[in-house]
């Protein structure tokens, strides 16, 4: 395959919109780190505050797994183009890992 | 094409982990083998969650009196600001800027130390409180969960470190940039995984 | 980075030593296809004398030809090494050969990782055979559930564990490969909906292989733990669960199969359409088929369980989805029937072995499905009925691919021809043998006969049934037999015979000149449709491809010895493992494996390795055309 990749040098106005543009990312990346430690505080305090296991086991497994999609989508550019081949292989990943989990759970005893 | 080619910031793709051949390869081959390792862990997950508190007759450990939630919390907060700390370094790189990337890395890898520190710490805890490997399948299922997350940290850590100190002398190329990129997003999956363990195995197993 | 002038392949010479180090070294796919076609044969002939063994204990009630012990021993390998060793090895032998080639490529994604799984999956499968001289092999079985190997005396199971685990390994690094492949390295104009079947089914299979090997190398490391590091994952008494092992082995287990059938379902799409010289009927619909069989290959495992007592609901839920799978291979033989109706047949030795291929897998096929209804499974798990099934679907289906894709590819790979007479005698011993050793193995599981036992009384009715089958199996040994022959007389002969030998060639593999230069294509083609060099071929263009770009300047990765020497410190590591806490010079063994292994990890990380440059004056000749 032909190997002669084009080098484009970038203007200085373009230059520098990009550098703004991957400053302000980077700030949403880091409101994203601070929800992560916000769900992250909320679901410790929830288990230390002693409620009903009924109630705690639910709401935590939902706040990991929104923290495991914010990490995915913005931390691993996963909201991004070119990222459809990872997103399918991930999520097909989960699924089984869904299938498996819930295997282990039920038929693993004798019931 | 020379892999060795020197970039200015303004002449710097704004992708350079994917703007040759080989780094979309490798960007792609490794988000698969990332898609493989969900289904690994997810075996390691479903055998500790079908073998938790099961031992022998009269065993006294259980997950309510055995885990610290303090000591989980600050492992926690380590690992994920680690993981804030590897996007500033990706951020660095996308601007061309090798100091700030490396500097970034750096913060990253001492976090990691830090969290493997206290990790050790908890796993020598236990062992003197009589929970060791052979105790019982709960002890098994329990060490080789963590341990197995515990081993890619330290096998990321030593890959960080070794593109690190490799790459000290001679800055960026299309070459070394889709390394940096798959070492980040291995960083990361890492603390996916931690978000599972931290919840699954210690918030579910205070709770009971 | 070095600079290569491009000699002519007939004028050089290689001697022994260097064609030696040339394939210990190589990272070409096409060469790393032959070492997988030669490794897997080999073992092949391993697992089929292994068979030999079990069928002559078998052949007379009360036989003592082996010990019930040996015998154990011998069905386990005999499992293992096919599968494993054998029939996984040469389909990726067969994927290495083609698929770059179908899709356009000069290589696959990662050349250096292909030559690493080659040498893991040879190093394992030495390690596991190893075992028949280092105190006895496995004798769990190929599935090793964890009550018996738990059991066993002796290092076989070790040898299994540490074995299949670097074999396995292997296995993932090829799958991933293949995958990285396919998606990124096509050649301009071929979509997803251009590609052969062929490499469609080689994505799929590798899609499975991606998310089924994971499983099983945790299986095995719970095996490995509990058995040499005082684990309890699999003991009762210590709160372990003997079932975990058995889901985690068929979750990897079932897909498994389905990687075996798919490639041979490749094969077969690709012989029906070049000996019909009729394109495949309902292409979309034979995609479709093979991407839900790879889905739903995840959704049954547990159908090899229902006598475990996992309960009504979760046997009938694995057994509706079980006799789903049904439903989309019909419709690939059906699509096959269709192909060849109507089409101007040619039946060659290739087209035999998939004619014969339609009636016998479906004959699998049905008495899988026959299984999957739970209650009826209660009757016939562990017997004759079970076995005779899965070898009219791996024999049936598997092996038959394997041989038709042999007198496929083997113009393809060697610029040679087998020898289509010798073919035919193969085919008919081997076929007319199958049928016999393993229809009757039907009746003899009806009739009560159970598997994996070393005797059987007499009298009990099953005298003559067995017999039969083991009178079969000298039919398949006389078959594979004239194969070896075929084999080494055309390598001897050493005829060439220039590309698109079956003169009906369909897809871009028989395009390129013979023999096949090292880089593939000298310009990456252009592809304008399915089929794209019968599209070539009907519009008379001599050069059977056009290109999608001129001339210009080829990368070319570098040979290296590095995968050899890593495998070799895993290889090593593995005898430590395995002597843990019996001797000494375990735990320095195992260290100095494991650094062999990082230390030639390090010096490939940290060695550059760019590849090298074929110059385009170096494909051009003197007047400046194409060479």
């Amino acid at each position: 395959m032909s190997h002669d990749a084009q080098v484009y040098v970038k203007s200085q106005t373009e230059f520098e919109y990009l550098k703004r543009k991957r400053k302000q990312a980077m700030r949403s990346q880091v409101t994203t780190f601070a929800i992560m430690i916000f769900l992250t505080l909320i679901a410790f305090s929830a288990v230390a505050a002693d409620f009903s296991k009924y109630y705690i086991v639910p709401i935590i497994l939902l706040l990991a797994a929104i923290q495991v999609v914010l990490q995915l989508y913005y931390f691993m550019h996963m909201s991004e183009k070119n990222h459809s081949f990872p997103a399918f292989f991930l999520y097909f990943g989960a699924m089984i890992a869904f299938t498996f989990v819930l295997t282990f759970l039920t038929i693993v005893w004798w019931q | 094409m020379d892999f060795n080619k020197k970039y200015t910031p303004q002449s710097w793709p704004d992708h350079p982990e994917q703007s040759t051949l080989e780094g979309k390869n490798k960007f792609l081959g490794f988000w698969l083998f990332l898609g493989g390792e969900t289904v690994l862990f997810a075996s390691l997950f479903a055998t500790y969650l079908a073998l938790k508190n099961k031992g022998p007759s009269g065993m006294e450990f259980s997950t309510n009196t055995l885990f610290e939630l303090p000591l989980v919390f600050v492992m926690t907060m380590l690992l994920l600001t680690s993981s804030l700390t590897s996007v500033y370094a990706m951020y660095h790189m996308k601007n061309h800027n090798f100091r700030g990337m490396q500097t970034w890395l750096a913060i990253t890898v001492i976090l990691g130390l830090a969290f493997l520190g206290f990790e050790i710490y908890e796993f020598n805890h236990y062992v003197h409180l009589g929970f060791t490997y052979g105790q019982s399948a709960f002890s098994s299922s329990f060490f080789t969960l963590v341990g197995t997350h515990g081993l890619h940290v330290v096998i990321g850590l030593g890959w960080i470190i070794l593109l690190m100190v490799r790459n000290a002398k001679r800055g960026f190329s299309l070459y070394n940039a889709p390394k940096y990129y798959t070492a980040s997003l291995y960083w990361h999956f890492i603390d996916v995984v931690w978000v599972f363990i931290f919840t699954v195995v210690y918030l579910m197993g205070v709770v009971g | 980075m070095r600079e290569v002038k491009v000699v002519s392949s007939i004028a050089k010479k290689k001697g022994f030593g260097a064609t030696l180090w040339d394939y210990l070294t190589t990272v070409d796919h096409k060469k790393i296809a032959i070492l997988y076609l030669a490794a897997g044969g080999l073992f092949f002939v391993i697992g089929g004398i292994e068979a030999m063994l079990i069928r002559i204990q078998l052949a007379k009630p009360d036989n003592d030809f082996v010990s019930a012990g040996l015998f154990n021993e011998i069905i386990t390998m005999h499992g293992t090494t096919m599968i494993f060793l054998a029939a996984m090895p040469i389909l990726f032998g067969y994927m290495n050969a083609v698929v770059p080639l179908q899709i356009g490529a000069r290589d696959v994604a990662f050349p250096f990782l292909n030559a690493l799984g080659f040498w893991m999956f040879l190093f394992g499968g030495i390690f596991l055979n190893l075992s028949w001289f280092l105190g006895g092999a496995p004798d769990a079985g190929w599935t090793s559930y964890a009550s018996l190997s738990l059991a066993s005396p002796g290092h076989g199971i070790d040898f299994y564990a540490l074995g299949l685990q670097i074999s396995g390994a292997g296995t993932y690094i090829a799958g991933i490969n293949f995958l990285v492949t396919i998606i990124n390295m096509r050649a301009p104009g071929m979509t997803y909906m251009r590609m052969p079947l062929m490499t469609w089914t080689t994505f799929v299979a590798s899609a499975l292989i991606l998310f089924a090997f994971p499983p099983l190398t945790i299986g095995l490391f719970f095996m490995i733990f509990d058995r040499m590091f005082g684990a309890n994952f699999f003991d009762h008494t210590m709160g372990g669960n003997t079932i975990i092992w058995e889901h985690l082995f068929w979750i990897f287990g079932h897909p498994e199969v389905y990687i075996l059938i798919l490639p041979a379902f490749g094969i077969f799409s690709e012989i029906f359409a070049l000996f019909s010289r009729k394109r495949l009927f309902g292409y979309s619909s034979m995609v479709f088929a093979v991407v839900l069989i790879g889905f739903l290959g995840f959704m049954v495992w547990a159908h090899h369980m229902f006598t475990v007592g996992l309960g009504p609901t979760a046997n009938a839920i694995f057994a509706v989805a079980t006799m789903a799978i049904a439903v989309p291979t019909g419709m690939k033989i059906f699509n096959w029937l269709l192909t060849i109706w109507g089409g101007s047949i040619k039946v060659t030795t290739p087209m035999l072995y998939a004619l014969g291929f339609i009636p016998s897998f479906v004959a699998g096929g049905v008495t899988g499905v026959m299984q999957a209804a739970a209650p009826l499974d209660y009757q016939l798990h562990d017997s004759y009925f079970i076995v005779a099934h899965f070898h009219y679907v791996i024999v049936g289906g598997v092996v038959l691919a394997i041989l038709a894709a042999l007198h496929l590819y083997w113009p393809l790979m060697f610029n040679q021809m087998l020898s289509e007479k010798l073919g035919k005698w193969t085919f008919w011993f081997f076929f007319i043998g199958f049928h016999l050793t393993f229809f009757i193995q039907h009746f003899l599981g009806l009739m009560g006969m159970p598997r994996r036992v070393f005797t059987f009384g007499a009298n009990q009715g099953w005298d003559l049934f067995n017999a039969i089958s083991s009178f079969g199996a000298i039919f398949m040994a006389i078959g594979v037999i004239i194969l070896v022959v075929n084999i080494i007389i055309t390598v001897v002969k050493n005829e060439k015979v220039g590309n698109d030998p079956w003169e009906d060639g369909r897809t871009l593999e028989w395009a390129i000149p013979q023999p096949v230069p090292f880089y593939n294509f000298k310009q990456t083609p252009l592809v304008r449709g399915l089929d794209t060099f019968w599209i070539e071929k009907q519009e008379g263009n001599k050069e059977g491809m056009t290109y999608a770009e001129p001339l210009s300047d080829i990368h070319m990765p570098n040979n290296s010895f590095i995968p050899f020497v890593m495998t070799f410190g895993l290889f090593v590591a593995a005898f430590g493992a395995l002597y843990n806490g019996e001797k000494d010079w375990a735990i320095p063994v195992l260290v100095l494996g494991l650094a062999i292994t990082l230390t030639s990890m390090a010096v490939r990380s940290l060695k550059d390795d760019h590849g090298y440059h074929i110059h385009k004056e170096d494909l051009m000749d003197d007047e400046g055309g194409k060479k």
